[in-house]
């Protein structure tokens, strides 16, 4: 929208100028090059007629392409809404899985970088060249933080088996998990009994197939005794409710020799996870690339009172992202 | 702003010689490909969407030849299904959805406004190749297996299927950002790069209607775009969403899908709504009728457009009360477009009409369209959708409005417009023999199918009973009757873009501010933004035809 230049920087006036004056001639990069409003603003494109309209157009059109990204976000949150209203327990269950900690450093990261985005706006408008330069970098090792965060989460899920649809086979159990365990600690120590007695009852169900008839008939008289032995006492309501409420158990299992396994969509969860973070992340690392491209604007000192659109606009951009992360974390990082 | 200029000054071209003009004033390959000029960016859009059009043609003529007869005629039943597939998907997302906006609009909204350019015009080039990767996408899943989803991509069809889904669904993707990026140029050029003097309603009609089509470019084509991003994402990594068998929803594929694409339908027509505003009262030579209400009644459907996606699902299952409300809503849509229907007709009223080619469209549109949108209430009926629903009715129903309405208007447009755009006159013999033949093609093609339709002939089949036989083939002679039409006219257009008359700045006498400027218009459109000081369809009475020229001139000129 603007032609970079290494011009001085633009007169300081924003809005009324003289009317055009109409000359013959004119360049052949575009600007009529003996009116006055374009002469003073190396950074007027041709076919405005003032900085001030310029700067509108822009904003109109930042705003529009923002309600844009809303609604395409919409539409992963839309079903996230309709996926969690018809299995909630998948998502009580997978919640487990995320790092709170690392969640939380994120949006802490982030919102930094929105308070140093906006103050680059004001840098700008000052055309306080140093003061805009370090607010941007800064803004950049924010969100360069938040890649790398992100990066050390999604490695412990792929190292962990939490991918989406058919990749899902997660390596550890629910009970395993610190996260259950501080929250939940009868809980995990009931399932972590229901799961030996699920293995104990598998087992000589699997050796029994194997031997002769004779030697049959034995495994499956050992199998009722042990099963005897081992029968766990009806569980406590702290016990069960969040295994009820994760869909480790199901809805009607107040039989203590319940079955334990994990919801069956449980990799739902991490396709939306995968896809709207990672989602996000792309558009972080857009933003990554757009700051850098404002920095070498910013270091050709091309901003000031009536030229600090590109900044303003990617700081709404910014912000924009930020907001989303800020949805994003307790959606899938603080569910109960 | 702007000094103190009389309109004739503004009219007077910033040129570098007298022949300077936007086709002329570069030469190359380059001036071209990286042109920030909205209309050479226009105009190559013109000549893509041109070219996609008869691409999609050319599959639509292979269906109905395939559809002579009962059984095989010239194709297996596979490849019959990507025939419609990508016959639909290459003109609903490359031909239909930017034809008008795009090409036309692109050239012309910029004159209409008095501005020098679009306000973006980096992001107007950046749509236009997106276009292009889009149609290269779309052409790989063509060329490679060709997607057999029809244009919707249903799932879990699309997402279980063996054939190429993928760069089909992705270059609609791509071409979903293109049309954004249009749209959004749109909007902010008419906010904010309008002349001195224009308010909102003195803003020709033809803006107005792109003002429409881009909210609902801007609104809903997010929406499409995240849906088929996740129908990608389901084929690649089984994500659930929408595939039954791993946890999924279907259903909600054709809510995202329909959120979008019903709002898209009138994407596609409203802009002819807007050409037939600009030529009926041009060529009846008389004020238009009802200007404010055919200026919101634009706006009205583009609101309205966005709560009826339910009216394509009465047949999936949800709720009764649900499908009222989309009813009823869908029935309100029938009030703005009939108030457009009315005030076209009484403009025509005692006016003195000329039956030029671009007029000829118009009332083409006028009749098709009338018979698209009636038949579209039938649909809106819950009882009487559950027998139409996938039949060949709704297929004449939307060929009606798309074909007949969108088409009709687009080449309407095209010829208002292609002396002003090009510089040259077509022959008007040849024009009007090509709508009346297209015109004549379109029923013959369509008609048939409304009766194939509600006698129970559902759509997509690849097969059919004996007694339907002579209805296809109807349809089908009438397909190759708008194939002859359409050759016709692009034969006329090519021979007036080689050797046309020369055209006058104002062939056909309209008032609004694209005929000030000179045939082909100069690189800068205007030197100074134009003052405005009266209506778009003011003043036919000042203008008066001239016999050596050809064209109108002002009456004291």
């Amino acid at each position: 929208m603007s032609e970079p230049s290494t011009a001085p920087e633009a007169a300081k006036k924003a809005s009324a100028p003289p009317p055009a004056a109409h000359d013959h001639g004119h360049d052949d990069h575009g600007h009529d090059a003996h009116d006055p409003v374009h002469a003073a603003n190396p950074h007027l494109a041709h076919h405005f007629d003032t900085p001030q309209q310029q700067f509108d157009a822009g904003k109109l059109g930042i705003w529009l392409f923002l309600l844009t990204e809303v609604l395409f976000f919409a539409g992963l949150f839309c079903a996230y809404t309709v996926y969690r209203s018809i299995h909630p327990e998948v998502f009580v269950y997978a919640h487990y899985f995320l790092d709170t900690k690392l969640g939380a450093l994120n949006t802490c990261v982030l919102l930094i970088s929105s308070l140093t985005a906006a103050w680059a706006v004001r840098n700008a408008q000052l055309a306080e060249k140093k003061a805009l330069m370090l607010n941007i970098v800064i803004t950049i090792a924010c969100a360069c933080t938040f890649m790398c965060v992100k990066y050390v989460e999604y490695a412990h899920k792929y190292h962990d088996g939490l991918l989406p649809g058919h990749n899902f086979q997660p390596k550890e159990q629910i009970w395993e998990l610190k996260s259950f365990r501080d929250r939940h600690p009868e809980a995990a120590e009931y399932a972590e009994k229901l799961a030996k007695l699920d293995e104990k009852k598998a087992e000589p169900a699997a050796a029994g197939a194997a031997p002769a008839p004779g030697e049959a008939g034995k495994a499956e008289a050992g199998k009722a005794e042990a099963g005897k032995a081992e029968q766990l006492e009806r569980p406590t309501e702290e016990q069960l409710e969040p295994l009820l409420a994760a869909g480790l158990v199901g809805p009607r299992s107040l039989d203590p020799s319940a079955h334990i396994s994990r919801p069956r969509m449980a990799h739902v969860f991490f396709g939306i996870y995968f896809f709207m973070t990672g989602l996000h992340g792309f558009h972080v690392l857009i933003g990554i690339g757009i700051w850098i491209w404002m920095l070498v604007k910013a270091a050709k000192n091309q901003f000031g009172a009536t030229y600090f659109g590109p900044i303003d606009f990617t700081a709404l951009y910014w912000h924009l992202v930020d907001l989303i992360w800020i949805y994003l974390f307790p959606l899938l990082y603080l569910i109960h | 702003m702007a000094s103190p200029t009389t309109t004739a000054d503004a009219a007077i071209p910033q040129q570098k010689g007298a022949d300077d003009n936007y086709l002329t004033h570069d030469k190359g390959f380059a001036s071209w490909a990286f042109t920030l000029d909205h209309k050479r960016i226009g105009v190559m859009y013109l000549a893509s969407v041109l070219t996609a059009f008869a691409l999609g043609g050319v599959f639509a003529l292979l269906i109905r030849t395939e559809l002579w007869a009962p059984g095989r005629t010239i194709m297996e039943h596979d490849t019959y299904n990507q025939c419609f597939t990508l016959h639909g998907a290459i003109m609903v997302f490359l031909v239909i959805i930017p034809g008008i906006p795009a090409a036309l609009g692109n050239i012309i909204l910029p004159l209409q406004l008095g501005a020098k350019d679009v306000a973006f015009p980096k992001l107007n080039l950046a749509s236009y190749y997106l276009w292009i990767l889009g149609c290269v996408c779309m052409l790989t899943s063509l060329v490679t297996n060709a997607a057999d989803t029809g244009w919707t991509f249903y799932a879990p069809y699309s997402t279980t299927t063996q054939t190429n889904v993928i760069p089909a669904a992705f270059g609609a993707f791509i071409l979903g950002f293109s049309s954004i990026f249009t749209g959004l140029n749109f909007i902010v050029t008419i906010h904010k790069l309008r002349p001195p003097g224009m308010t909102f309603f003195r803003m020709p009609l033809f803006v107005w209607a792109l003002y429409s089509t881009a909210l609902i470019q801007v609104l809903a084509t997010p929406v499409i775009g995240i849906t088929l991003l996740m129908l990608i994402v389901e084929r690649v990594f089984g994500l659930g969403i929408f595939d039954p068998a791993l946890g999924g929803d279907p259903v909600l594929f054709q809510h995202f899908f329909w959120f979008y694409s019903h709002p898209a339908v009138y994407i596609m027509i409203v802009p002819a709504f807007g050409v037939v505003s600009e030529i009926i009262p041009v060529f009846s030579r008389k004020r238009l009728f009802g200007y404010q209400f055919i200026a919101i009644s634009s706006l009205a459907i583009a609101f309205l457009g966005f709560l009826v996606w339910g009216h394509h699902m009465f047949t999936s299952g949800q709720s009764v009360l649900a499908g009222t409300i989309f009813s009823a809503i869908t029935f309100l849509i029938a009030i703005p477009t009939a108030i457009k229907i009315f005030n076209w007709v009484s403009t025509m009223y005692k006016g003195r009409i000329h039956l030029d080619t671009p007029m000829l469209y118009a009332l083409a549109f006028l009749w098709v369209f009338t018979i698209g949108g009636l038949t579209g209430i039938f649909l809106a009926v819950m009882g009487v959708d559950i027998h139409l629903h996938d039949t060949y009715f709704v297929v004449a129903h939307f060929h009606y409005v798309m074909m007949g309405g969108a088409i009709t208007g687009f080449l309407g447009g095209l010829h208002y417009w292609f002396p002003k755009a090009f510089g040259k006159m077509y022959n008007e013999k040849t024009g009007q023999l090509g709508a009346l033949i297209v015109f004549a093609g379109l029923n013959l093609t369509f008609f048939p199918q409304f009766i194939l339709g509600s006698r129970g002939m559902p759509r997509r089949y690849y097969n059919y009973l004996p007694e339907f036989q002579g209805l296809h083939q109807l349809s089908t002679i009438g397909a190759f009757m708008l194939g002859i039409g359409f050759l016709i006219t692009a034969v006329s257009l090519a021979r007036a873009l080689k050797s046309g008359k020369k055209a006058p700045n104002n062939p056909w006498g309209g008032a609004t501010l694209e005929w000030t400027t000179v045939s082909p218009p100069p690189y800068y459109n205007f030197q100074t933004p134009p003052p405005v000081t009266a209506g778009p369809y003011d003043g036919y009475e000042d203008l008066v035809y001239d016999e050596k020229i050809g064209g109108y001139v002002g009456k004291k000129a």
